[in-house]
């Protein structure tokens, strides 16, 4: 299951990351990674861009970049 | 007195700079990483006998090449001489900040840990224990606040001394499978009495990682041959053991891993979830349907704010030049010397000294932006517009900027912290038509659209200016800056308000190097101008006039067409004017005599001189405003529709001015993409007017 097609408010953990390896590293240091329980807080109106949490890390990621990460329930 | 140097360092929005100023009566010198265009600052202060010199890298979230900051963080650490590095941390979120801390431990280097917004953690609740993190880590981590100035000896304390000892071995203990490998690794280095300044452990991870300077060093080195074989044998275990052959990759889930370790050991969690200010404030700011008006409403403020109180101010300047440079003429009297220092040197550096009021208004408004951790909202609500066009969504503040002033919208794109993002913005800031360009606008409406027309038509030219600007963006970024999309992820800071002094320091650094820099490049540019429409002299005709004016002295009306006559005459046979007949050629096709072409290229210099210009060149005298009907009649006896139709065009795309254009410079880095933005703004305004030059004639004719 791919991190977009979680709603507003639900949490999910990160089984698996499929991206380059630019993004991976960007993910990576902001704690997006395997394992982590990540909340999605928020879509933008157009549905283009998302709004997630991990810990205490807010931070906006566009939802082509939210394909990449698959979560488990 | 023994001089300390220290590597300031940390993720951004952590309060490092803030931190700095709690510890001693700071003495900021500001500069420029060489060759790019992130700031440098450096603080020097002196306590308990020692002198303590401190360099404030960019905040970074690790050490990659991904953004300019990153980069000079990572190049500054790398190659550059410090004693140790001070590692400033969030502590209200620690595992995270944890990540960068254990790539720092990593390089093998004195390093200190300052667990800042010690207060905030604590209303939190989230408890470390510092003893414990310091054990773990193996280095010294202190407790502080600058906000509430507590910590600040112990860590001063804790720097000298460890800045006494020598350099900790190193005290990270990775996987078991990894450090399997950095084991082999070390061991063959050690039975080829390998030498080097650094532990063999760094070097062992560095060769891990595939790190490309490391193997620089060791690819001219006898020891490669051997040492290959052995690499590829590590690797294909890593690959094995982690599934995966990413090994910069395999690295940072180590380093993680070893983060969420140091925090599961050290940090208590009172969890509470109490729903957080930020949250309630986010509720409104990013609201699905209100986030935006309120955006809007917010940029259209500062937007006012900038360009109408910023007026108030740029009168008195104005007055104080004008007061300058009469005073001078008087002073030296009617010589060539005070033509130079007065209407070249004064004025030029005058007409920057006038933007400084928008400048510091609106650095302010965008300090406050950004501090309170409002920007990025503002770009999470506007990426997936700005995105179609190839644009970022923090692209908004330099292009709105871009409508009062290029000058400060230029050095707006900073906000920026990708280098291709920054530069496809400043590439298209020039579109967005600058206030000076107004006066032309209304010239022109004024004397071919009927009165009642008029404001729409206005609003049309910039409405169209910034359209244009965006598929420009757009059509950029399929050619020239083409290539893979940047990843977007951006942090969302926590809503924090800014303190007086940190808003006072951004903004005076920000003015300060305006007023420098630019001023140095316009006292020069300034003078090349005033000598290129005051010369070659002409002597003989001041002569000839001269006479012609003593004998029409009574009739003012006379006197002031034969003065015009003069002028017109002189700066027809001027540098400039030659350059203008000179180049009536490339602006034949739009339908433009020489004339315009002198008006569009003193308008370099700056796009008020253009009207005055016209006023000179159409026989006018030298007082021109846009309110002038007589200059608007004249224009519209002299030149068609369409050819006013592509003027438009054309002044609302070519060139920026002068100022502006030293700026572009200097934040894109090169001579190279000034040079770029000459062909792309005038080969764009070219093209576009003659398409509408020929339009409008099929249609009007």
């Amino acid at each position: 299951m791919r991190l977009s097609t979680l709603k507003k408010g639900q949490s999910a953990r990160i089984t698996a990351i499929h991206a380059e390896k630019e993004l991976k590293h960007r993910f990576n240091s902001f704690g997006v990674i395997k394992g982590a329980t990540i909340t999605v807080e928020r879509y933008t109106l157009g549905r283009k861009t998302m709004e997630i949490r991990i810990n205490k890390t807010r931070m906006a990621i566009r939802l082509s970049e939210a394909e990449t990460i698959e979560i488990g329930v | 007195m023994k001089t300390i140097k220290i590597a300031l360092v940390g993720q951004p929005n952590v309060g490092k700079s803030f931190l700095i100023n709690a510890m001693g009566d700071v003495k900021l010198r500001v500069g420029n990483f060489s060759g790019v265009t992130v700031e440098k600052t450096t603080i020097h202060f002196s306590r308990d006998g020692y002198e303590f010199e401190v360099t404030d890298l960019p905040g970074s979230y690790s050490l990659t090449d991904y953004t300019t900051e990153e980069r000079v963080t990572k190049n500054f650490l790398d190659d550059s001489d410090y004693d140790l590095i001070l590692n400033v941390l969030d502590s209200t979120n620690i595992e995270r900040n944890l990540y960068l801390s254990m790539e720092l431990l990593a390089l093998d280097k004195k390093v200190v840990i300052a667990l800042n917004m010690q207060d905030e953690a604590l209303k939190e609740g989230v408890q470390i224990n510092a003893k414990q993190l310091s054990k773990l880590l193996g280095v010294e981590c202190i407790h502080t606040s600058a906000l509430e100035k507590t910590g600040i000896d112990e860590l001063i304390e804790a720097i000298i001394k460890t800045h006494q000892q020598p350099t900790q071995p190193f005290h990270l203990q990775y996987s078991d499978a990894y450090e399997e490998e950095i084991n082999k690794i070390t061991a063959f280095l050690q039975d080829k009495h390998y030498q080097s300044d650094s532990q063999l452990k760094t070097i062992a991870i560095k060769l891990l990682r595939q790190d490309t300077s490391i193997y620089r060093t060791f690819h001219g080195q006898p020891i490669w041959t051997e040492l290959q074989p052995l690499l590829n044998k590590s690797y294909q275990h890593l690959y094995l053991h982690y599934q995966s052959k990413d090994l910069d990759g395999i690295f940072h889930d180590e380093k993680n891993a070893l983060a969420k370790g140091a925090v599961a050991e050290s940090v208590k969690f009172d969890n509470t979830q109490s729903v957080s200010l930020t949250d309630k404030i986010d509720a409104v700011l990013t609201h699905q349907f209100f986030g935006l008006p309120i955006f809007l409403f917010l940029m259209w403020g500062l937007f006012q704010i900038t360009f109408e109180w910023g007026s108030i101010p740029m009168g008195w300047i104005d007055a104080f030049f004008a007061m300058l440079i009469d005073g001078t003429k008087s002073f030296l009297g009617d010589t060539e010397l005070a033509s130079v220092i007065a209407d070249g040197a004064i004025a030029g550096v005058g007409a920057v000294v006038l933007f400084l009021p928008n400048i510091i208004i609106l650095f302010t408004g965008i300090a406050l932006l950004e501090s309170t951790g409002y920007m990025s909202r503002a770009a999470f609500l506007l990426d997936g517009f700005f995105h179609k066009f190839g644009l970022h969504g923090k692209s908004f503040v330099p292009l709105v900027s871009g409508f009062g002033c290029s000058v400060p919208a230029y050095m707006a794109a900073r906000v920026l912290k990708n280098d291709r993002d920054r530069l496809l913005t400043l590439y298209i800031i020039g579109f967005m038509s600058c206030g000076a360009k107004l006066p032309v606008y209304v010239l022109i409406v004024g004397a071919f659209v009927a009165e009642q027309q008029a404001g729409n038509m206005l609003f049309a030219i910039y409405i169209f200016g910034a359209l244009l600007g965006v598929f420009a963006a757009k059509l950029l970024k399929i050619t020239v800056f083409k290539g893979e999309d940047e990843p977007f992820v951006m942090e969302m800071p926590k809503y924090r308000l800014p303190t007086l002094k940190l808003l006072y320091h951004t903004v005076s650094e920000k003015a300060f190097m305006y007023l420098k820099k630019a001023g140095t490049y316009i006292l020069l540019a300034s003078v090349l101008i005033w000598f290129a429409s005051n010369y070659p002299k002409q002597a003989e005709m001041d002569a000839h006039y001269a006479s012609k004016i003593e004998q029409v002295a009574t009739d003012e009306k006379k006197v002031n067409a034969l003065k015009n006559e003069l002028a017109l005459y002189k700066l027809e046979h001027s540098y400039l004017g030659i350059i203008g007949h000179a180049s009536e050629p490339f602006f034949a096709p739009l339908g433009f005599d020489w004339r315009m072409a002198v008006a569009l290229e003193a308008g370099l210099a700056a796009k008020e001189v253009i009207v005055a210009t016209m006023g000179v060149l159409y026989g006018l005298g030298n007082q021109q405003d846009q309110q002038s009907a007589s200059l608007a009649d004249k224009l519209k006896a002299n030149i068609s529709l369409p050819t006013a139709i592509a003027f438009t065009l054309f002044v609302m795309i070519y060139f920026p001015c002068l100022a502006a254009s030293m700026v572009f410079r200097r934040e894109a880095g090169s001579w190279k993409h000034w040079g770029y933005l000459f062909v792309f703004t005038t080969g764009t305004a070219w093209t576009l007017a003659f398409i509408a030059f020929n339009i409008a004639r099929v249609i009007f004719s």
